[in-house]
């Protein structure tokens, strides 16, 4: 629903920019990649201006830096959309060069688990002890372990460490969307990993979020949905934030192996006293135990968050045809995909004797008792199938890469093309990107970049270097190191470089990894566009260029005439307001130069 | 959806030359005049349990799908419910709000909801915030079409505030509203150079061709000169009121300091997020005991904090749904339906739990596991837009809603 007023001038913007009109017929011809089966037409321009070359670094990537359109030209439009296609085969050395001194990225959730998230939290309960016998903290504080509790130099070395496993995964995101030549692979990581959305501040969830991006996500990003869909169903990650980890067949019903029975507590009418069994605070459990009394204290049933959020967000859609009961059916069909081991960062564990082992009917599918780990797998199987996570699927897919609103035309094909690929989500992101809609005026700078998009595009814009060269310190630290530590208690971690940039996501409203309903984060202009975000954008522009971001250097090539025309030329394709133009041409120094290009309104649309 | 700001209320004020004082200056030495009533909004996303929030200790089935996360009866245990009317109780941790119901100033709405049966999250939060249940396709929040069919030239860019990174849905739509995360850092930043900085800014979102930015550019400048006039920091908490150190809290603080200021605040949102509690719940201690002690320490300091002025003021909590009454496999409750909402104000008859009480029995409840609704959310809705903001005819605020019956809490 967009008003015809606005609607009219993107259209004359795009035809004044000189976008091809899609219906030429010359736009096809010329050039023959896989063509698409059923009528999707491959409609990516064979001599494309600057505009259109822009349009599409903005759309599968994180927009151009000074070069990437003339490097672009020089491949050729159609050859590098294809080569992004397939980012398996681009050579991202660089990238990982850059990552080199995050320690902790490749660390499995077990050895996390036990080198930083383990000794943090034996560290923060005896600062809650010490607190408590302290009379000048304040029992707020001392519940939270507030960081003011932590004092000694071996907390405040596993604090770091803790903070550290959590800093360098979102450093990576950034530097990864701003720096990596896998481009649209970036995209693609971003997209599901909110489209499958878990969050940090779920308790044991942080410990999993590296190796579910790792190894359920990226992986899988053009693969087949089903294979994706899987990764993260037995994601312990996702077993954990959706709580299926706990889900168990209720009490009395069969499953697939007899459970004991001990310790079972149950309120009869009249005993109303405090029937909780949370743990008082503060009363640290000893090293290796907290597993088997988590064991023990395990009540039986189902829980149905996973079970919804699986139908109405990772598949069918809200509108794809599902009722309560098949919420529930779908839920016991789950029950005993667990985790095992959870605070030592364990795997995915199916359990027998958590499992209802009956039968199932979930969407006229039935599922026929005593499958055990199958009937998950059939869930999994019948929803990837289903026409509606086709639709559903597509529809988001579109939305990202074209507008807001996707052309209907356009969602038809690429749901066409999902359902005759039995979900080759390349090949649906092929059908998007090299669509007449996509390469539409319509769609020119019709999206409002979000924060994280917004971010990336600037420091490649700005050709902005964050410095890498100081690594990450060693974990064994000498006493005069620790000390250290103990006097910069309460600083940012000076060896982090992105950091700042990280902070500015949590200001402009995009906390990474830090999305806390299962929804992910909004892809619509209206969830982004407001008066405190914008100026948060404008304050960000002049931070970065005013060499005001710590860790992030930003030298605009040579005078202020040369960076403004860079800018302009090679990054807005020369394509901005009259306003604007006369604004920056007022303007005496180069960093204010490019920060009134960095918040001008052109460059918040991508 | 993105029409919201194709409406441009104050038309040509960005078109007055852009360095002068504009002319919301003199419109709110106009505002201060009237007395003028405030309304401030909060939202538990991700649906609080409101069988534990206000319990009905009254009922043996509330106990009985209990074991574990039950409230006991008040006078039971020292961490017990607090007695309201015999029937239902305060969470023990919301005790904080209890002199404000027995000085009848709190009422409560129990069973209520939305006509819709929707248990998702998304669906329902969109619901209640466009106040349209089952329709998808409305364009703007409640909370805005108020301000549209109540608009008047004594506005100011500050008469719809959401103290929140992001514009609520609630508050979307054509009439312009702001979304500060923090007044102190509203504005741009750009150390000597700052004020030059902003109107160049300015001046490019001026001329921006397309409505979203154009407007929202406008409305942003002119609220960071209103507020470098105003200077609602000035303000210090009154009334020994002790705001919790809390995103909540820290947004009650400043919503009280844009009250205190006199900057035009008519429409307050503020969110308290974290109530999905499927696992681990907990009882009169745990992990909604934690938010409820948020909630009730943020809401009683914000009434002692504006002392006389509460006589102008209207505090609303909502919630998307309830949840279920029996609790599930890992002591926690699923998604339900019927939730209850608390009125805070000078002029709220308080005091008492309004609606009907459907009963827990498993054939009262909704699909034989939720609350009942005995009470759609939007007769709460209406019932503070007519009585509180003195809107005679809010038809126009909920579309489709023919119920327009009062409780009588205003």
């Amino acid at each position: 629903m967009r008003p015809s007023g606005f609607a009219t001038i993107v259209i004359a913007a795009a035809l004044t920019a000189g976008l091809e009109p899609v219906s030429k017929p010359s736009v096809v011809s010329g050039f023959s990649p896989t063509v698409a089966v059923g009528e999707s037409k491959n409609a990516v321009p064979a001599h494309p201006d600057d505009k259109t070359v822009t349009h599409v670094l903005n759309r599968i990537g994180f927009g151009p830096g000074p070069g990437d359109v003339e490097a672009v030209r020089r491949t050729g439009l159609a050859k590098y959309i294809e080569q992004q296609l397939q980012p398996e085969r681009i050579d991202d050395a660089a990238m990982t060069a850059r990552l080199a001194g995050f320690e902790t990225l490749n660390k499995s959730a077990n050895e996390l688990a036990e080198a930083y998230f383990i000794p943090a939290q034996m560290e923060r309960r005896r600062a809650q002890q010490q607190a408590a016998k302290d009379p000048s903290m304040s029992a707020d504080a001392a519940d939270k372990g507030d960081k003011r509790a932590m004092r000694t130099p071996e907390q405040v070395e596993a604090m770091r460490g803790e903070r550290q496993v959590l800093t360098e995964l979102m450093q990576q995101k950034v530097l990864r969307a701003a720096y990596s030549e896998r481009q649209l692979d970036e995209v693609m990581v971003d997209f599901w990993f909110n489209h499958f959305n878990v969050f940090v501040g779920k308790g044991q969830t942080r410990l999993y979020l590296s190796g579910y991006e790792r190894e359920a996500i990226r992986p899988n990003v053009f693969g087949k949905f089903r294979e994706l869909l899987g990764a993260t169903a037995k994601s312990p990650a996702m077993l954990f934030y959706l709580d299926n980890w706990q889900s168990s067949a209720p009490e009395g019903s069969a499953t697939a192996a007899p459970d004991r029975t001990e310790n079972r507590m149950r309120m009869r009418p009249g005993q109303f006293g405090r029937p909780g069994r949370v743990p008082p605070a503060g009363r640290p459990r000893p090293a290796g135990a907290p597993e088997q009394a988590a064991q023990k204290r395990k009540p039986r049933g189902v829980n149905e968050n996973y079970a919804r959020e699986l139908m109405e967000l990772h598949t069918l859609g809200v509108d794809g045809g599902y009722t309560q009961k098949d919420v529930q059916e779908i839920a016991r069909a789950f029950t005993g995909w667990t985790i095992a081991n959870p605070r030592q960062g364990g795997g995915f564990r199916f359990e027998p004797r958590m499992h209802d082992d009956g039968e199932k009917l979930v969407l006229g599918h039935r599922i026929k008792a005593g499958g055990g780990q199958k009937d998950g797998e059939q869930v999994l199987d019948i929803l990837a199938a289903h026409p509606s996570t086709a639709r559903f699927i597509a529809t988001k897919l579109a939305r990202r890469f074209v507008a807001d609103d996707p052309p209907a035309a356009l969602v038809d094909r690429a749901a066409a093309r999902f359902r005759e690929t039995g979900g080759d989500i390349r090949e649906v992101v092929r059908t998007i990107v090299t669509s007449a809609e996509f390469f539409a005026p319509a769609a020119y700078r019709a999206k409002v970049k979000t924060p994280f998009e917004f971010v990336a595009s600037a420091v490649r814009a700005t050709s902005a270097e964050v410095r890498t060269s100081a690594a990450s310190p060693p974990r064994e630290r000498s006493e005069p190191a620790k000390r250290r530590a103990r006097e910069r208690v309460g600083e940012s971690e000076d060896q982090i470089d992105a950091q700042l940039l990280v902070q500015t996501l949590r200001t402009l409203g995009m906390p990474l990894y830090g999305c806390q309903p299962p929804t992910g984060y909004a892809d619509r202009a209206d969830a982004w566009v407001n008066t405190g975000a914008l100026l948060n954008r404008m304050n960000f522009a002049v931070s970065l260029t005013g060499g005001r971001m710590r860790g992030v250097q930003t030298s605009p090539a040579g005078n202020l005439e040369a960076a403004r025309d860079t800018f302009v030329d090679q990054v807005l394709a020369g394509d901005l307001s009259a306003a604007t133009r006369s604004t920056v041409a007022k303007a005496t120094e180069t960093p204010q130069v490019v920060a009134l290009l960095v918040g001008s309104p052109e460059f918040q649309r991508r | 959806m993105i029409s919201r700001r194709i409406f441009l209320k104050n038309g040509g004020l960005a078109l007055v030359s852009l360095g002068f004082a504009p002319a919301f200056l003199a419109r709110t030495v106009a505002a201060a005049d009237a007395r003028r009533r405030v309304l401030i909004t909060i939202f538990q996303r991700g649906a609080v349990d409101g069988l534990n929030m206000i319990v009905p200790f009254g009922e043996r089935d509330y106990y009985a799908a209990r074991p574990s996360l039950a409230i006991g009866r008040p006078g039971a245990a020292p961490d017990s419910a607090i007695d309201l009317d015999g029937f239902f109780g305060l969470h023990p941790r919301l005790a904080p709000l209890k002199p404000f119901y027995d000085a009848r100033q709190l009422a409560i709405v129990h069973a209520c909801g939305s006509t819709d049966a929707t248990r998702s999250h998304f669906d329902a939060q969109d619901y209640m915030e466009t106040a349209t249940p089952g329709v998808k396709s409305t364009q703007d929040g409640w909370l805005n079409r108020y301000l549209h069919a109540r608009e008047h030239q004594a506005a100011t860019p500050f008469r719809a505030v959401a103290l929140a990174q992001q514009l609520p849905r609630a508050l979307q739509g054509t009439a312009p509203a702001l979304a500060i995360g923090q007044i102190s850092q509203f504005g741009i930043r750009a150390g000597q150079g700052s004020d030059m900085v902003q109107s160049s800014f300015e001046s490019e979102y001026a001329a921006a061709a397309e409505s979203v930015l154009h407007s929202t550019g406008r409305e942003a400048f002119d609220a960071v000169k209103m507020l470098k006039t105003a200077n609602p920091q000035q303000y210090a908490t009154a009334n020994g009121a002790e705001y919790p150190r809390s995103a909540f809290g820290e947004a009650l603080r400043q919503i009280a300091q844009l009250v205190k200021a006199d900057v035009g605040l008519e429409v307050a949102f503020a969110e308290s997020g974290n109530w999905d509690h499927h696992a681990n719940e907990g009882s009169a201690t745990g992990l909604l005991a934690t938010r409820l002690d948020d909630l009730a320490r943020g809401i009683a300091a914000l009434a002692r904090d504006l002392g006389d002025r509460m006589q102008d003021v209207v505090v609303l909590t909502m919630s998307e749904f309830g949840r279920a009454v029996v609790e599930n496999g890992s002591r926690g409750t699923d998604h339900g339906h019927g939730n209850a909402m608390m009125i805070l104000g000078g002029g709220v008859r308080g005091g008492k739990v309004y609606g009907r009480w459907p009963g827990l029995a498993p054939e009262q409840r909704y699909e034989g596991r939720d609350l009942a609704v005995t009470t759609d959310f939007r007769s709460v809705f209406a019932e503070v837009v007519r009585g509180h903001l003195g809107l005679t005819d809010a038809s126009a605020v909920f579309p489709g809603f023919r119920n327009q019956a009062t409780l009588g809490f205003l």
